[in-house]
């Protein structure tokens, strides 16, 4: 008899082309997102006479340079040339882009799930640490770098070391409040931003179960905040009504076939993963990020850490490097921070959901600071507006944007300035991420809208009725 | 590919964990090509330089004897973050050929590997052993000799460590990984034509372009 297997082996074992030596196998991918980052490697690709193997199976947005500002596409010629140079390159090798101009544009890693690119049991890679995203569907997702971009382009293939596995299971009910961005940073925190490397993680429990697909895509977003190339979740009637319906989602025959595979990917009872590690959803509080690493992280209730409390030396120091970075002094209240800039955005938390969830703190308030909403896609832009979430935003004095990713990473030029504090629903706080000196507060769509309509952090359960 | 089989050189200290590769090199060079002339100076750009330019003489990488360090030796998680390989370049334009660490970032990590850079992993106590070494000595030079799998200590301890046997052989020869791949052509068509029987619907409708 089979011994029981994890839902990430069943995937590795199917997609095995080759065994190479030292544990390397040559992995089949089935799906290769592109964006406007990924010109050199299709510089490199046309240089050495290749083409792209399963145009097919690659498919193409502009969502890292592109300015999120309504009527100019880009800033200036170098990037211009960047997006110009990916619609060039995937008409000639015949790739599907949603490009400029195409209500289907957006962060490429909100775009595969709405268009039904995404499904379970896949292999799915793109040039962008943040791939996992996509496992909230029971894919195996991860994110590769420019060489291995190039190697897909030209063979539909990569070689890959199989990794170890980690279930991280969250058991119970989140508290009124608390949310999948809550979540992610509190897993974070307790495993430390290396905790998941060389590992792909299992997202498992109640808790996770009870998610809807935006809030288990941005657990899975963050993976790779806690080290982790890998981060999925086993597919279920949530996944699959989600997916029914979707333009390039399996339909009819392949329909039933798809779904008679998928319910049978996940892990089964007795399987055994490298690590587990479990958290109970009731302690989880709003939680956001105090330093300049997501494993900094602590409920808003909680006070700026004192360095000289921690007995190891390295620690230490890394802690009072980050708090001068930070500018705060140990001991203040975190609901004393105050901030200067709000960033709603990011393929973190830039899609319906969360929207819904800002517009209600938002709604009836006012912005007391500069603040952004910028969608995940075109077409989150268009169903929030049919909501009338567009117009709680701009009555609220949000400024409501184009898609793209926009602040999170500042690429095309969207960037806070040197020592503006920013309350961010992105996914990184390091030492410049949002521009130069900038300061990043990391916290979910409803904490930042709280931030945003009090110029402090915010704990959102004290909010009141507006 | 620049093959790698031994290199001795000095090592440059790095004593803080999870340095990001947003640090490593800031997200507004990577529009930059590689081929600009001043690509090398974006390496670490935001720690290194004042406002204006100048060197910050604190930053480690400005001090004499660590100018023409070759190999990183590095804390925990170092290579962290993003997946933007323009990290590994950028520590190549400045002749960085190894990195050293208890730990590294995935990404950084299998991006090392394409580039000529070996990335070696030692046990915490001994590459915190290694740098205190450094510190102690400014322009000590470190030996990596992939061959034999040892890391040589500037105090003249041998290290060894683990690297798969794969990824060994591709940076001993410097063989095209793609050419490589390519010579599997036959396997891949079998796996295609096996893979379009069993999970036909794993490939998408023809779009609606």
């Amino acid at each position: 008899m089979l011994a029981p297997r994890t839902m990430f082996e069943k995937i590795w074992a199917r997609h095995v082309v080759a065994e190479g030596p030292g544990g390397h196998v040559l992995l089949y991918i089935d799906r290769h997102l592109l964006h406007e980052g990924t010109t050199a490697a299709f510089n490199r690709l046309a240089r050495s006479g290749r083409r792209v193997r399963r145009p097919d199976l690659s498919f193409a947005t502009a969502d890292h340079y592109l300015l999120t500002s309504p009527g100019s596409p880009t800033s200036d010629a170098e990037t211009r040339g960047m997006v110009e140079a990916l619609g060039r390159h995937t008409a000639e090798q015949g790739i599907l882009y949603f490009g400029v101009g195409d209500p289907r544009r957006g962060i490429v890693h909100v775009i595969g799930p709405e268009q039904g690119l995404t499904v379970p049991g896949l292999t799915l890679v793109c040039g962008d640490s943040h791939t996992a995203t996509h496992g909230a569907f029971g894919a195996l997702a991860f994110g590769i770098g420019s060489s291995e971009v190039e190697h897909v382009l030209a063979t539909q293939t990569l070689w890959q070391k199989k990794p170890q596995t980690m279930r991280i299971s969250v058991e119970g009910r989140l508290a009124p409040g608390v949310n999948a961005k809550d979540v992610i940073l509190a897993i974070i925190s307790r495993i430390g931003a290396g905790g998941g490397v060389r590992h792909a993680i299992e997202y498992a429990g109640s808790a996770i179960r009870a998610m809807s697909m935006d809030e288990r895509m941005t657990v899975c977003n963050m993976s790779i905040e806690a080290g982790a190339r890998a981060g999925m979740i086993a597919p279920d009637e949530t996944t699959f009504t989600y997916l029914q319906g979707r333009p390039l989602a399996p339909s009819g025959d392949a329909w039933q076939k798809a779904l008679a595979h998928w319910k049978a990917l996940p892990t089964e009872p007795g399987a055994v993963f490298d690590r587990e590690v479990a958290l109970a959803a009731s302690e989880i509080a709003p939680t956001v990020t105090w330093g300049t690493s997501p494993q900094d992280a602590l409920p808003i209730t909680a006070r700026v850490p004192d360095p000289a409390a921690v007995a190891d030396a390295g620690r230490r120091e890394s802690m009072a490097r980050a708090l001068a970075y930070m500018g705060l002094d140990p001991g203040t209240a975190l609901t004393d921070v105050v901030v200067n800039r709000v960033f709603i955005g990011s393929c973190t938390n830039s899609r319906l959901d969360d929207l819904r969830a800002a517009a209600r703190v938002v709604r009836g308030r006012r912005a007391v600071v500069p603040a952004w909403i910028v969608p995940g896609s075109g077409l989150i832009k268009r169903a929030a507006e049919v909501e009338g979430l567009d117009r709680i935003f701009r009555d609220a004095g949000f400024e409501w944007r184009e898609a793209g990713c926009s602040m999170c990473v500042g690429m095309n030029g969207e960037t806070a300035a040197t020592g503006e504090r920013v309350a961010s629903t992105s996914n990184r706080n390091f030492e410049g991420r949002q521009g130069k000196g900038a300061r990043t507060h990391l916290m979910s769509p409803a904490m930042a809208a709280a931030a945003a309509v009090t110029g402090r952090l915010t704990d959102v359960r004290t909010l009141g009725p507006a | 590919m620049e093959p790698f089989t031994r290199l001795t050189a000095v090592g440059l200290p790095i004593d803080l964990p999870n340095v990001d590769t947003d640090r490593v090199i800031p997200a507004r060079f990577l529009r930059k090509d590689r081929s600009v002339p001043e690509y090398a100076s974006f390496l670490f750009h935001d720690v290194r330089f004042n406002a204006d330019g100048s060197e910050r003489p604190e930053f480690i990488l400005n001090q004499a004897p660590y100018r023409i360090a070759r190999i990183v030796v590095a804390a925990e998680n170092f290579g962290c973050g993003s997946s933007r390989e323009a990290a590994v370049w950028v520590l190549a334009a400045n002749g960085f050929r190894s990195v050293i660490a208890s730990s590294l970032g995935d990404i950084f990590h299998q991006n090392c590997f394409k580039n000529g850079v070996l990335p070696v992993i030692l046990p915490a106590e001994a590459v915190a052993g290694l740098r205190r070494q450094l510190h102690e000595r400014p322009g000590a030079t470190l030996t990596v000799d992939l061959e034999a799998q040892t890391v040589t200590a500037p105090d003249g301890a041998p290290h060894r460590f683990e690297v798969d046997a794969f990824r060994k052989e591709m940076l001993l020869t410097g063989r095209d990984e793609i050419g490589l791949t390519l010579g599997f052509d036959a396997r891949i068509l079998e796996f295609e034509a096996r893979h379009a029987r069993e999970m036909a619907w794993a490939v998408p409708p023809r779009a609606g372009t």
